[in-house]
């Protein structure tokens, strides 16, 4: 019940955070992205234990697709183009701007849910350091790639579409953005993850050897997991691009060393393979990195790697993990007598 | 009628030769042993005819279907189970989870509704009499991984009980149990075989139980079958007892 009324209070404060925090909006979309981003990557990395350094592979993926679809959907034609050229950001009025972006959401989701199933055939059957050490690759590759690309303004990188006037703040609209596919994930995957399919990942992650002998279909599960953190990904990966206004294809879009790494500590330090262990750390540790860039300029980093070293040596278990720990009856494990 | 059916099956790492030359046959609803001194190729036997490695020569059919060629997953599918020697569950989980993720698919499809659904209540029941039948009702909610090495044995044949297999392979059940468990697990072993109709192939050091248990024993030695028979030749067969003793 208490649990309850916390959970309603925390929502209607979200919901009312533009309007209460107005100078912090931008940061708490950061916040919000930071959830999710923990959210997509305890699913495979956490539930299922695979290890996974690229996932920000998909999330610069779907930054890139909505945003090449936002610059050309309604842009065709020399004369537009000549307005591009330069870097200079593409004007659309209110209702191209925002089918524009419905449009590259969604196709940034299906193609992030397609290169998952393609590369998860490629690599999900490699184990352990294995997969992380090539996952890590992946990242380091795309961005590289990337920044080759002239399509998509290659290591000069691309500007979003100006946002257009009339329609509000585009610090709140994408403060809304990520709220509400913070919210959604959540939802779906405390569904998916009291339903079989949560016991498959878990069992994939305990003993692989065990879950292929008793015949899951291990492969396919696999695939279908990184599916799901592929889709929110790329939604969140879309939304990002516009929320910056510009994409520099190793520093924004496949940033392994700063949403990369922290989307692994966040969960590490909330809690591996729980529902809220990513919320609670995503908060906690955008809390602090904000705290050490705005009080310890200068010394940020370093501030920020000593935190890194303090949660891996004295949580590796993470805050959910010692509580469970602590207190195991809470989370449901007792002996049971026959009544 | 031939159950498992093994034919002149070889199968060497490197210039070790596992196994030279097997046949057996398990037929259905019998309790068949396999035994051997430490080294003499039981496990790489198992792990042929499940699957787990490829083998270089012979024959492997389960109910009359070729399956060498087959993969570890799909061979489970066809209704033959194997336990480990080293003890396997998923110990980060519950027992009842455990149980649960154990049970077959309903229909044989993993179709998507069914693997994002909720596990029925009938699943639930089953898990529960099932650990109720190894022993481990009042401990169902404790992790797996923190149970003793007894108890995870009798939940991994729990688990298996669960997939409802045609053929369950045990490899050394009762290794790490103590005296007391074992003939609880005896008793358990032969009522799968009589109430539930499973067909079991058991790799046992433990003589009492294997002599006590199966019908028919496999003897390996250095990778070759030594000899066959029912429990009071094996017992006598000198040859056995040689390899057992050691003696050259």
């Amino acid at each position: 019940m208490i649990k309850n009324i916390a959970f309603v209070v925390g929502l209607l404060l979200s919901l009312a955070a533009p309007y209460l925090f107005p100078t912090y909006v931008t940061l708490l979309a950061f916040v919000w992205l930071m959830v999710v981003l923990s959210l997509s990557w305890d699913i495979i990395g956490g539930q299922m234990g695979y290890n996974s350094f690229g996932n920000i592979f998909f999330f610069g993926i779907g930054m890139y697709v909505s945003a090449v679809v936002q610059r050309d959907m309604f842009s065709s034609g020399v004369d537009r183009f000549a307005d591009v050229a330069g870097g200079v950001a593409v004007r659309l009025s209110q209702s191209e701007y925002f089918i524009s972006l419905g449009v590259g959401v969604v196709l940034a989701a299906v193609i992030c849910v397609l290169a998952a199933i393609l590369l998860g055939m490629a690599i999900l059957s490699m184990r352990g350091h294995y997969f992380a050490i090539c996952t890590l690759g992946l990242g380091i590759a795309a961005g590289e790639i990337a920044s080759g690309i002239d399509y998509i303004g290659a290591g000069s990188g691309m500007v979003t579409p100006i946002y257009p006037e009339g329609a509000g703040s585009r610090e709140a609209f994408y403060y809304y953005y990520f709220f509400a596919l913070s919210v959604g994930t959540f939802l779906l995957l405390s569904k998916i993850y009291k339903s079989r399919f949560g016991l498959v990942l878990n069992a994939i992650r305990d003993d692989e050897d065990k879950a292929e002998a008793m015949g899951l279909h291990t492969t396919r599960y696999k695939t279908i997991a990184w599916s799901i953190a592929a889709f929110v990904l790329g939604i969140a990966g879309a939304g990002t691009g516009n929320l910056v206004g510009f994409i520099d294809p190793i520093d924004v879009a496949f940033t392994g060393a700063t949403f990369g790494v922290w989307m692994i500590l966040t969960v590490i330090l909330g809690g591996k393979g729980t529902l809220w262990g990513p919320v609670i750390g995503a908060v906690i540790f955008y809390a602090t990195k904000e705290f050490f860039w705005t009080y310890l300029l200068g010394w940020q980093r370093v501030a920020l790697g000593l935190l890194i070293v303090v949660i891996v040596v004295f949580f590796p278990t993470g805050i959910m993990g010692w509580m469970r720990e602590r207190w195991p009856h809470r989370f449901g494990e007792r002996v049971e007598e026959a009544s | 009628m031939t159950m498992l059916e093994v034919k002149n099956v070889s199968k060497s790492f490197g210039g070790v030769r596992a196994n030279q030359d097997i046949s057996l046959n398990v037929p259905e609803g019998s309790i068949i042993g396999l035994i051997g001194p430490n080294g003499s190729g039981k496990t790489t036997m198992f792990n042929s005819v499940v699957g787990y490695h490829p083998i270089d020569e012979g024959n492997i059919r389960f109910e009359g279907q070729e399956i060498s060629k087959l993969r570890v997953p799909e061979i489970a599918r066809l209704g033959m189970l194997r336990t480990f020697q080293q003890t396997r569950i998923y110990g980060e989980m519950n027992c009842m989870d455990n149980m649960r993720i154990s049970a077959p698919d309903e229909g044989g499809g993993a179709g998507l509704r069914h693997l994002f659904s909720s596990v029925s209540a009938e699943i639930d029941e089953h898990a529960e009499e099932l650990l109720d039948f190894v022993g481990l009702h009042s401990k169902r909610l404790l992790l797996a991984g923190n149970l003793s090495f007894g108890q995870q044995k009798l939940l991994e044949f729990a688990m298996a009980l669960m997939r409802k297999p045609r053929l369950l392979m045990l490899d050394e059940p009762t290794a790490g149990i103590n005296p007391t468990l074992i003939n609880g697990l005896i008793d358990r072993l032969r009522r799968a075989n009589s109430e539930f109709g499973i067909t079991l192939f058991v790799i046992e050091h433990n003589m009492r139980v294997i002599m006590n248990l199966a019908e028919h024993i496999y003897c390996l030695a250095h990778g070759k079958m030594l000899a066959e028979g029912p429990p009071e030749e094996i017992q006598n067969d000198q040859r056995v007892v040689d390899a057992y003793l050691g003696a050259s």
